[in-house]
Order: C-alpha cells, then sequence, then structure tokens
C-alpha cells in the first residue's frame, strides 16, 4: 500500500508533468505569434496573418489547458505540501505572488483581446496585445523558475524560529542556478514551439494542403530549430557545470559515476545497479566525462559513494539525462538537414516531412526528461538543505489522496486525447478550407479579393494619405 | 498591541487581509457571472445559437476572471501560509473536485469552438457540468468555513444549503450579465433565468444569514452589539431592498431601446458587495474562525513588504487593462466571434 508521501509525489508529479506541457509550448508560441503578426504589419504579406490565425487558435487551446492545470498547481500546495509553506513560505509566497500581479493578469487580459478584437481595436493595438501575451508567458517562466531555482540553490535567507526568512531578495531571485536554468528552459521552450509548428505545417502538408501558410510556418519552425538547438548544446554545457559546482551529487547519478575518478570516462550506455553500487554492460568514452565537467582531460569527478545514502536514486536521473540529450542531438540534425534541404530545393523530401512530423512532440519529452533528471535529482531534499520532502507532506489520509489522484489521472489522460484529437481537426479542417490566394501574391498589389482583417492595412494606408 | 507604535507586523496583515477580501470578492463577481452563464446554459437542440451567443458574452474575459481565484489563494497563501494550510487541507476533498470542475469548463470552452461538429453538444454538456461543479463545491466550502469545518449531520446540512445559495447567486449574477450583453429572445429567457434564480438567491441569503449568528456565538455578539447594531443592520437591509428593486425591475423589462438593461446587473452587484461585507464584519480579524487570526497567521513582515511594494505599482496597472479590455468589448455580445 503507497502511503501519503509516495501518493502526494505521484499526485504532485502527474499533475506538474501535465502542466508544464502547455506553458513550454506557450512560452515561445507567444512570440512566434508577435513575430507572424509584426511581418504581416511589415510587409502586407497576408500569407503571414493566416499563419498567425491557425497559430493563435493553437495558442488559445493550449493556454486554457495551461491555465486550468496551473490553478490546480496553486492549490496543491496548501492540499499536499503543508510543510512546504510553512516552513519556506516567506520566499515561495511572494515570488508566486509576482507570478500572479505580473504574468497571469497580462496573458488573460491581453489575449482576450487577441481572440476576440480583431474587428474592434486598430491593428497596432492588436499587436501590442500579441507582445504583452508574449511578455506575460515569459515573465512568469522568470518567476517560476526563480522559486524552482531558489529550492534547488538556496541564497539570501537566514532561518529564525525554525522558519526561513528572506535577507537579501536580489540573492533570493538571482540564486546561483537561476540565470543558467532559466536561459536553458527559454531555449528548451523555443525548441518545443519550433517543432511543435514545424510538424503540425509538415503534417498539413503531407495530407496535401497546398496553401502557403504552412510552408512559411514549417520553414519558420526549422530556421529557427536550426539556430536554437546549438545555442542550447552550450547553454545546457553551462547549465551542468553550474549543477557540477553546487549539487555535485546530482551530476554523479546523471553520469552514473560510482567512485570518484581522475579522468572520468562519459557513460553512452548502462545500467545502473544501486544494490551492487556498479553499472552493469557500460558502453563509455575514455575521459570524456571529466572533459566536459572539469574541461581537463584528467580532471576529478566525485563519485556517488563520496555521498553516502545521501544522493538521489540513479536510474531516473542517469536515464532521464541521456533521452534529453538524445532527443536534443536528433532535433539538432533535423533541423539543419531540414534547413539544408529548403535552402537547396525550397522544399522537404517526404521522408523529412514525416520525419518532422514524428518529432512535432520531441520538445515535450526532452523538456520532461530533464525536469525529471534535476527535480528528482534534488531529492531526498525539498528545498536542498532546508527541507526535506517527506517533512512537507500532508497530514490528509492516503485514500484522500489516492482518489484526488484517480480523478486527476482520468481527466488529464481524456484531455491529452482531446487535445491531439482537436489539434488533429484544426489540421485537417484548415487543409480542406480553399482560400483565394494560394499563388505568390503580388506584393504591390491590392489586398481587396482578400477577407475583413487582411484589409485593415490598406484601410489604413487609405485614410493615412488623405490626411 | 500598543497605541503609540504601529509597527510593521501590526498593520501589514490588515492591508493584506483587504487585498484578500478585494481578490475574493472581485472573483466572486467576475467569476461569478461567467460561472453563471455556464450554470444557464439551455440544452436542447435549437438552443445551440443561444449557447453560441452566451459563451461568447463571456469568452473575451473568462481566462481574466479565473485568474482573481488564483490571486485570491496566492495572497492567502503568500500572507496567511498557516491559513492556506489549515484550510485547504480540511477541504481536501472538494478542493479537488472544484479544480476538475475548472478544468473541464476551462478547456471545453475551447474545445468546443475547434471540435468537430458532432463532438460540440458534449463539450457544452461538460462546459455546463463543470460550471455547476465549481459553483456548488464553492458554495460547500464556504458552508464548511462557516461552520468551522465541522463534519456532523447539521454542518453538513449547512453547507449544502451554502452550495445551493452560491450556484443560485451565480446564476443571478450570470442572468444580470445575460441581460446586459444580448438582446431579443435570448435577452427575454435571460430576464425569467434571472428572476427565479433570484428568488432561489434570496432564500440561500436569508437561511445563511439567520443561521451563522445561531451557531457561532461569536458573530452574533458582533452583530447586536448596540449601539453599533444601528449601523451595521443597513447591510442587510440594503441587501434586502435591492432584491426587492431587482424584482420590480425585472417585471418590467426589456424596456424601449433597451433602456436599463445594465441596472440589474448593478443590482446584484450591490447584492454581492452586501453579503460579501456581511461575512467579512462576521469574522474579521479571525481568517480560520475560531481558530487563527490574522496576526497569528501572517507571513513574516520583510515577505510582506516585499509583496505590497509590487502589488501597489501593479494592481492599478491590472485594473486599468482591465477596464481597457471591457471598454473593447462593451455592448452586445451578439456580433462577438473567434478569431
Amino acid at each position: 500500500m503507497l502511503d501519503t508521501l509516495m501518493l502526494s509525489r505521484i499526485q504532485f508529479a502527474a499533475n506538474v508533468s501535465f502542466h508544464i506541457l502547455f506553458p513550454t509550448l506557450t512560452i515561445a508560441l507567444g512570440w512566434f505569434l508577435l513575430f507572424f503578426k509584426v511581418r504581416y504589419d511589415k510587409t502586407g504579406n497576408p500569407v503571414w496573418m493566416r499563419a498567425y490565425r491557425f497559430w493563435v487558435k493553437v495558442f488559445a487551446l493550449t493556454f486554457a489547458m495551461g491555465v486550468v492545470s496551473g490553478i490546480t498547481m496553486s492549490f496543491q500546495f496548501g492540499t499536499n505540501w503543508p510543510g512546504f509553506m510553512e516552513k519556506v513560505g516567506n520566499i515561495a509566497g511572494p515570488l508566486l505572488g509576482y507570478e500572479v500581479l505580473t504574468a497571469f493578469f497580462l496573458e488573460a487580459t491581453f489575449l482576450g483581446i487577441m481572440l476576440f478584437g480583431s474587428k474592434r481595436v486598430p491593428s497596432k493595438v492588436h499587436t501590442f496585445s500579441a507582445l504583452m501575451v508574449a511578455l506575460g508567458t515569459t515573465f512568469s517562466a522568470f518567476w517560476i523558475l526563480s522559486l524552482n531555482s531558489w529550492m534547488q540553490t538556496p541564497a539570501g535567507y537566514e532561518i529564525r524560529d525554525g522558519v526561513v526568512h528572506a535577507t537579501d531578495w536580489m540573492k533570493v531571485i538571482f540564486n546561483p542556478s537561476f540565470p543558467y536554468r532559466m536561459i536553458h528552459m527559454l531555449l528548451a521552450s523555443g525548441l518545443t514551439a519550433a517543432f511543435f509548428v514545424a510538424g503540425l505545417s509538415a503534417y498539413r502538408i503531407l495530407k496535401g494542403d497546398p496553401k502557403q501558410a504552412p510552408r512559411l510556418a514549417l520553414k519558420t519552425g526549422l530556421v529557427l530549430a536550426a539556430i536554437l538547438a546549438p545555442l542550447q548544446v552550450f547553454v545546457g554545457d553551462l547549465h551542468g557545470l553550474n549543477t557540477f559546482e553546487h549539487q555535485p551529487q546530482k551530476v554523479a547519478a546523471m553520469e552514473g559515476i560510482w567512485e570518484t575518478e581522475q579522468g572520468a570516462a562519459l557513460r553512452l550506455f548502462a545500467i545502473p545497479d544501486e544494490q551492487a553500487r556498479t553499472n552493469h554492460l557500460e558502453i563509455t568514452i575514455p575521459k570524456l566525462a571529466s572533459l566536459i565537467l572539469t574541461h581537463h582531460a584528467d580532471g576529478e569527478v566525485p563519485g556517488l559513494n563520496e555521498f553516502g545514502d545521501d544522493h538521489p536514486p540513479v536510474k531516473p536521473l542517469f536515464y532521464g539525462f541521456r533521452i534529453m540529450v538524445g532527443l536534443g542531438v536528433l532535433m539538432l540534425l533535423v533541423a539543419w538537414i531540414g534547413c539544408y534541404n529548403l535552402y537547396r530545393r525550397d522544399q522537404l523530401p517526404g521522408w523529412l516531412l514525416k520525419t518532422t512530423v514524428a518529432m512535432t512532440a520531441s520538445g515535450w519529452l526532452a523538456t520532461l526528461a530533464g525536469w525529471y533528471v534535476t527535480e528528482v535529482g534534488r531529492q531526498p531534499w525539498l528545498v536542498t538543505g532546508i527541507l526535506t520532502t517527506a517533512e512537507a507532506a500532508t497530514p490528509v489520509a492516503p485514500a484522500n489522496v489516492g482518489l484526488s489522484l484517480t480523478l486527476y489521472l482520468v481527466v488529464y489522460v481524456i484531455l491529452l486525447w482531446a487535445y491531439f484529437h482537436t489539434l488533429r481537426v484544426m489540421a485537417l479542417k484548415s487543409v480542406k478550407v480553399e482560400e483565394f490566394e494560394t499563388k505568390e501574391p503580388n506584393p504591390e498589389g491590392s489586398l481587396t479579393n482578400l477577407s475583413d482583417s487582411k484589409q485593415q492595412p490598406t484601410l489604413e494606408s487609405a485614410h493615412g494619405g488623405k490626411a | 498591541m500598543s497605541t503609540s507604535a504601529m509597527t510593521a507586523a501590526d498593520w501589514l496583515p490588515v492591508v493584506f487581509i483587504g487585498l484578500m477580501g478585494l481578490a475574493v470578492l472581485v472573483y466572486a463577481i467576475l467569476d461569478g457571472y461567467d460561472l453563471g452563464v455556464g450554470i444557464l446554459l439551455p440544452m436542447r437542440a435549437q438552443d445551440e445559437p443561444q449557447r453560441d451567443t452566451m459563451i461568447a458574452s463571456i469568452g473575451p474575459f473568462w481566462d481574466a476572471n479565473e485568474t482573481w481565484l488564483v490571486l485570491g489563494v496566492g495572497l492567502l497563501l503568500i500572507a496567511f501560509p498557516t491559513a492556506h494550510s489549515l484550510v485547504l487541507t480540511n477541504l481536501y476533498i472538494p478542493t479537488a473536485i472544484m479544480l476538475i470542475g475548472l478544468i473541464l469548463r476551462g478547456v471545453s470552452f475551447d474545445f468546443r469552438a475547434k471540435a468537430a461538429v458532432d463532438h460540440k453538444l458534449a463539450w457544452d454538456r461538460t462546459f455546463k457540468g463543470g460550471s455547476l461543479l465549481v459553483s456548488l463545491t464553492q458554495g460547500y466550502m464556504l458552508g464548511q468555513y462557516v461552520m468551522g469545518f465541522d463534519s456532523s449531520w447539521p454542518a453538513q446540512l449547512f453547507s449544502i444549503l451554502s452550495a445551493f445559495g452560491v450556484t443560485a447567486a451565480y446564476a443571478y449574477i450570470g442572468g444580470a450579465w445575460l441581460i446586459m450583453k444580448t438582446e431579443g429572445e435570448l435577452q427575454e429567457r435571460a430576464i425569467r433565468w434571472t428572476r427565479r434564480a433570484g428568488r432561489a438567491a434570496f432564500v440561500g441569503v436569508v437561511a445563511v444569514s439567520a443561521v451563522n449568528p445561531m451557531v457561532n456565538p461569536g458573530v452574533f455578539d458582533r452583530w447586536f452589539d448596540f449601539p453599533l447594531v444601528m449601523f451595521v443592520l443597513l447591510v442587510p437591509i440594503i441587501c434586502f431592498f435591492a432584491f426587492i428593486a431587482n424584482e420590480i425591475l425585472l417585471r418590467r423589462l426589456p424596456k424601449v431601446d433597451d433602456r436599463h438593461c445594465w441596472l440589474p446587473f448593478i443590482n446584484v452587484l450591490l447584492v454581492f458587495l452586501m453579503c460579501f461585507t456581511g461575512l467579512a464584519f462576521s469574522f474579521y480579524p479571525e481568517i480560520v474562525p475560531g481558530e487563527l487570526n490574522i496576526w497569528q497567521a501572517a507571513a513574516a513582515p520583510e515577505s510582506l513588504m516585499f509583496v505590497l511594494v509590487g502589488a501597489l505599482i501593479v494592481v492599478p496597472v491590472i485594473l486599468i487593462y482591465t477596464i481597457f479590455s471591457y471598454r473593447v468589448f462593451h455592448g452586445k455580445a451578439t456580433d462577438l466571434q473567434y478569431h
């Protein structure tokens, strides 16, 4: 029988894993939308507007999923982890509060204007709303990652009467691991959205969509991925070095290193064995782990045995890390090969379109794998060195947690299915829609044969001309 | 508390309970009307165009409306962490059910607009069901809160009564919103709905007001403490007259040129404001009735100060762009379309 602690952990993992899918996508998709809208404003090319129309709907759906699953998160602290707020509420509370104040209202309100206001506000206000939504999603990431990083590497606090008090808010917010985690996550979001946009657009093209909007979106997604993927390798390395400095036991588990080694090898594959405290079936590259982590071929990497039992479980970290890095390499390859094909032939061959479709959710998988590594890697601590996960758990009976967990899981499975089903329906619907301008629109020509909102700039410029 | 030197630890909790109260009140009004619209959704096949208009009328707002709940709970968590844990562990199961309801109605709102035609009705049902679930559980939780988380059967009965009362109140404000935002046949239906919901809400408010001072002796003393009683009795009196005025007004609607279509909403606002004032007056400065007051539950002053500085800058900005958004979508919802 599972106890309340384990059930609460499973429930939190389920809720946060479900939740993070949607913000990961919307953080960068907000900037995609702004890009589409600004390109349209600048060039007047209606294809940008059509790409915007399609993706703003995806954004709205994804955002709604993020909002409702996020509300669940804000209640979880009280229902399942009362010890967390009682011990570190003085830090966690204000950071969460700033997230609500600076981000949630901003994105929710201006999204309403983006979705329903295109006939009620001037085009410029519409673009401004898109900017506010993109800023809102990014502010939200800023505060929540600041709090998460503080839980990993606490700073700027003191403990009085057994409760944590802030002494220096700048040190709390910009704690040692925050800048690295923040940039790593923003890039992850960029890659997730890039492959999502590219994948769904490739799906439309494969289903016989002759229009230009999916081709433009596919190109935007692949070019962005081709730029962000190598950047992510670089930033990921910096983040790893930061973790190595502050949480060496996490890195030891990620690398599967049991004994402290000089010139540690990189384990490409292995089966870690926690009972025997060794690995089976290792495939290694000599000295590479030391080279990556210390930038010296013979640098010392502390092993798990240095930490006694006070280290996280090894298997989830070891495999999670490899899944994340493997997917990252795959994303880099697909993006570069895709861009090469776009450059040479202006289109993708069938097999590459299919590969891109298969990669649609690759960003989600890599992000989840990465978060499992860093969160499981903090165990047994909830807040490193201050509060263990067990100390924070709720006194509620296991049966109650079991019931709520079951409810959430059933709802989440249905919703994920509905989400993907709806995306597919939307994509197929958009394939069938006949539009005037499947040919190259004349850049100088009139836009009068286009539907309503696309006329707006022409009208505006006409007014401008008269004035 | 010495009178000469009010320290930050004395006044900060008061400021924060005020902010939290504001967030809860704004939430009850704003999400109240959009939950109400969900509860009132007519489900016959021929009602589909009316369902579209009703949902369009709340379309641009519901996301932001729900954010006030996050702010309210957030402020409880920020300012009174001990109370936050105490309240939410006591209300564990109703909270979980409410969250499921919020999830279902939030997503069905978006799914219905994009799903294949054959699934639209299913999502509309989910929207209505989710809205009902949220209203009922919120009312139940209010009842439990007033009864000090008592699990005896009279307390349960009272909480169930409160669940129906709050649901009726949300339907009341939702109906009034529709009178303001719609026209023609739908508006006439909304007027009928509002009258019915108003009567049910009236019964609920009277019942809660009568039971509350009876079971909580502290509340009784507070309300009937002479000479303050002369002043505080204004609250139920204003509330009563707002109900009556609305009943009379609703009989005469719709008027020529749609005059006074916004007035029912103002009347319901007044009802909500008075009910909230009454509850706040009953319990302040207790945050968990009978167990914790705001000073015992408060977070550290330096944390509250840090948030207060931000809130003073950001909250006015939020209010400004919220008002801007309501101005953009001013008028009837008939031509509102999802783009």
